[in-house]
């Protein structure tokens, strides 16, 4: 087959596990958790890429990738069903050497140097399938060209307090990167990598080679590729965002990150035309407010119906809330069922549940006197709750209760 | 039995555009804005390709541009086929032929297409039936009876207004159509045509050529009325939910008939769904006080006032004080603070402004064209 030369290929690292999503990555790859009523995380690197003129994006998989590979499919949702490049899915294989399994960041985009080669790009865009947030890459690739890089990294001004939760950069006036350090105790910089880097190919292709050869090393970008050319003095800038960008690795930065949508003030606009965000939309009827519904400040996907009170939630597509059933602070994920009187606050329910008549799932924090005791209730993908059952706040509910 | 792989489909798009001449002013009849998110085109299309049809044309007319851009390649109808796949079928797509004055002469511009098919049979429906069709029974029953043409009706109790606006059948005991009465001054119940009718491919061919020499056009009156003794023409009785839309009111009430669960669900069933075209936009947004009952409502509304009893389709702006009742409201339509708009319709992109007020009824509800400002 001819390969048509692409200026720009992207390779987007969606084998991560998420562990600490616990309950609602049993199932499923990180980059396939729902957000954002109709969403699932990866539809926004998918997008931004479109977005931006990437046509060529090949998607790492590797950890529980049913899910992900169904939703991803030929890529159609977000165009990316091309004749010359699109989207390709690309989990660990064999060969003759032996089988290996993807070991780190660096050695999963290694074990597919054959793939980004027969593209020929001149730049490479490394994502990964981890974060909320809008970015026309085209951009930053430009920035790398008018820098004559070898490395772009973009980076984002955190509060200097949550500095030593990053990977953290440090860049003299020119923007040129001098210091890398991961997670640093006493950070020199409150510049964080966002985990989005673009690469001279041929440089990138030549340091993946190397590092693979270095046994000792664990093969990943922050802890070996990055350090590795900064210690050869590579031209690397940092490439400056300060648009909305949000980890969802964390229950309660998946829950702050969807109640976000429902804030007119956080700068995360999903019906901008200018910017769609593309998904894979569920074949379902519009949603329905029934004679009993009492819902505010919530956002309804389609499918959906509510007979109860909704309020500061989000409702993904197919979700059935029962008469005198109550969701507040909260998000249900799709095609769950909450049942007559069953209580759902500050929680985050997984898709195909079933919550039980009166159960209670949660519980508002002005509620609990020790705030130790307080945290984000959640109940896991394919649960049944029983009727009058109860979740209390920060449970973790993966089996059928 | 047929394979439904061995079915051609074909949907007339333009068929009855006199009957609803405010919303087919701009567009087909086939793209006429149903339901929240749909086009009249879906239940027909749906049908066919859930009861495993894989080829269809669409036979078009005039304003056919939405209609395109609303079906595309067919891909959200699973209609992008390396063989058989959707076809749109615009007039003079073949020699001597032309804008056409009834359903056979339509069908010889579509000769062409009928002709390199390798199907066996033919199923023909026009876009106005709103239903979620089962059509295998149809075709089996068609070639069980060993029929040259199969009418699918459904036994109905209209006004007289509305037989005016149909065709009635008449049926004995062994299903055989021994009547064909065009918009009959008649009420009470009866056996209304859906304009579904099964053909075998070469019958129907055959019927073109025919009739093409002998400058018939009409299907109805040159065929089924005018010949109904040399043909076996059978007519097979639907028994599900449907709706012909063949005026405002009709189209008002079909709309206010989805707000019935049990009719909602058989339409609408996530089993044998109704695809239509993705827009891409985020689910709809509720905002603080704002209240809304009974009521279906699509993607990309903002919601800051009171629905009642009412129909939104896609990205409807409802603002803060603004009441909306007994109302279908159209795609990019803005209702601004503090409006009213009861017992009314509003095609796309229209703006209501502040504290205007609008009242129809529920027996003539008010319009408001696309586009309009009021």
């Amino acid at each position: 087959m001819n390969h048509i030369k692409k200026e720009c290929v992207a390779m987007l690292l969606a084998g991560g596990q998420g562990s600490r999503l616990y309950a609602l990555t049993q199932e499923m790859a990180k980059p396939a958790v729902p957000y954002g009523g109709k969403y699932r995380i990866i539809d926004f690197p998918l997008s931004n890429c479109v977005n931006s003129g990437i046509d060529t994006v090949g998607v790492l998989t590797q950890y529980q990738p049913l899910v992900l590979n169904e939703y991803i499919g030929n890529g159609q949702p977000w165009g990316l069903d091309r004749a010359h490049g699109g989207v390709h899915v690309l989990p660990p294989y064999e060969t003759a050497a032996g089988k290996a399994w993807y070991s780190g960041t660096a050695n999963a985009i290694y074990q597919n140097i054959g793939f980004v080669d027969r593209y020929d790009p001149d730049y490479v865009v490394i994502l990964s399938g981890d974060h909320i947030y809008k970015m026309d890459y085209s951009k930053m690739v430009d920035f790398h060209k008018e820098h004559n890089a070898d490395a772009t990294i973009a980076v984002l001004e955190v509060p200097w307090e949550e500095a030593p939760r990053f990977g953290i950069m440090t860049a003299d006036e020119n923007g040129i990167i001098t210091e890398f350090a991961e997670k640093p105790k006493e950070p020199k910089s409150n510049l964080a990598s966002m985990g989005i880097y673009v690469f001279s190919w041929q440089k990138l292709r030549k340091y993946l080679i190397e590092n693979e050869q270095d046994e000792g090393a664990t093969k990943d970008f922050g802890k070996n590729i990055i350090p590795a050319m900064l210690n050869n003095n590579e031209k690397m800038v940092a490439y400056h965002f300060d648009g909305y960008w949000k980890d969802v690795g964390t229950i309660d930065s998946l829950w702050e990150a969807n109640m976000d949508v429902l804030d007119p003030n956080v700068p995360l606009d999903l019906l901008d035309d200018s910017w769609k965000i593309y998904s894979r939309n569920p074949v379902m009827p519009p949603h329905f407010a029934g004679p009993q519904s009492r819902i505010e400040n919530s956002m309804i996907a389609e499918g959906c119906e509510v007979n109860g009170m909704i309020d500061f939630s989000v409702l993904f597509a197919g979700v059935t809330v029962e008469e005198g059933a109550i969701v507040r602070d909260s998000i249900v994920m799709p095609n769950t069922v909450i049942k007559k009187g069953a209580v759902i606050e500050y929680a985050i329910v997984g898709e195909n549940c079933v919550i039980g008549e009166d159960a209670h799932i949660g519980e508002r924090p002005e509620l609990i006197e020790n705030k130790d005791e307080w945290g984000v209730a959640v109940v896991g993908h394919n649960v049944k709750v029983s009727d009058k059952a109860v979740a209390p706040p920060k449970a973790m509910i993966s089996k059928d209760i | 039995m047929a394979s439904m792989a061995n079915v051609l489909g074909l949907i007339f798009a333009n068929m009855h555009e006199q009957l609803l001449p405010e919303l087919t002013k701009t567009r087909a009849m086939a793209s006429v804005p149903f339901g929240c998110k749909y086009r009249l085109v879906d239940f027909p299309l749906s049908s066919m390709v859930n009861s495993g049809i894989t080829q269809v044309g669409i036979i078009t007319k005039q304003n056919y541009y939405s209609l395109m851009t609303h079906l595309g390649m067919g891909s959200e109808w699973d209609l992008a086929r390396k063989t058989g796949g959707l076809h749109i079928l615009p007039p003079y797509g073949r020699e001597g032929t032309g804008i056409y004055r009834g359903r056979l002469e339509a069908l010889a511009g579509a000769y062409q297409f009928i002709n390199e098919s390798s199907a066996d049979y033919v199923v023909m429906a026009d876009a106005n039936v709103v239903a979620n069709m089962d059509l295998k029974p149809i075709v089996e029953f068609h070639e069980k009876q060993n029929a040259d043409i199969t009418c699918v009706y459904g036994n109905v109790v209209y006004p007289v207004e509305r037989a005016q606006a149909q065709t009635v059948i008449e049926v004995d005991e062994n299903n055989a159509v021994y009547d064909v009465l065009a918009r009959p001054t008649m009420s009470g119940e009866m056996n209304v045509m859906m304009n579904i009718y099964v053909m075998k491919r070469t019958f129907l061919e055959e019927l073109i050529r025919e009739s093409e020499c002998r400058s018939l056009y009409s299907f109805e009156t040159d065929i089924l009325q005018h010949k109904l003794k040399d043909y076996k023409v059978m007519g097979y009785k639907y028994e599900g939910y449907f709706e012909i839309i063949d005026s405002m009111k009709t189209y008002y009430k079909a709309t206010m008939d989805m707000m019935d669960r049990a009719v909602s669900k058989e339409v609408f069933n996530l089993a044998v769904p109704i695809y239509t075209k993705v827009h891409d936009v985020a689910p709809a947004k509720y905002g603080i006080d704002c209240s809304v009952k009974s009521s279906i409502i699509a993607d990309g509304c903002i919601i800051d006032g009171v629905v009642e009893n009412s129909v939104l389709f896609r990205g409807v702006k409802i603002g803060k004080g603004a009441v909306v009742k007994n109302s279908i409201v159209m795609a990019g339509t803005v209702i601004e603070e503090k409006a009213s708009f009861i017992d009314a319709i509003a095609d796309k992109d229209v703006t209501v402004t502040k504290n205007r007020v609008i009242t129809g009824s529920v027996d003539f509800p008010v319009y408001i064209n696309k586009g309009g400002v009021v």
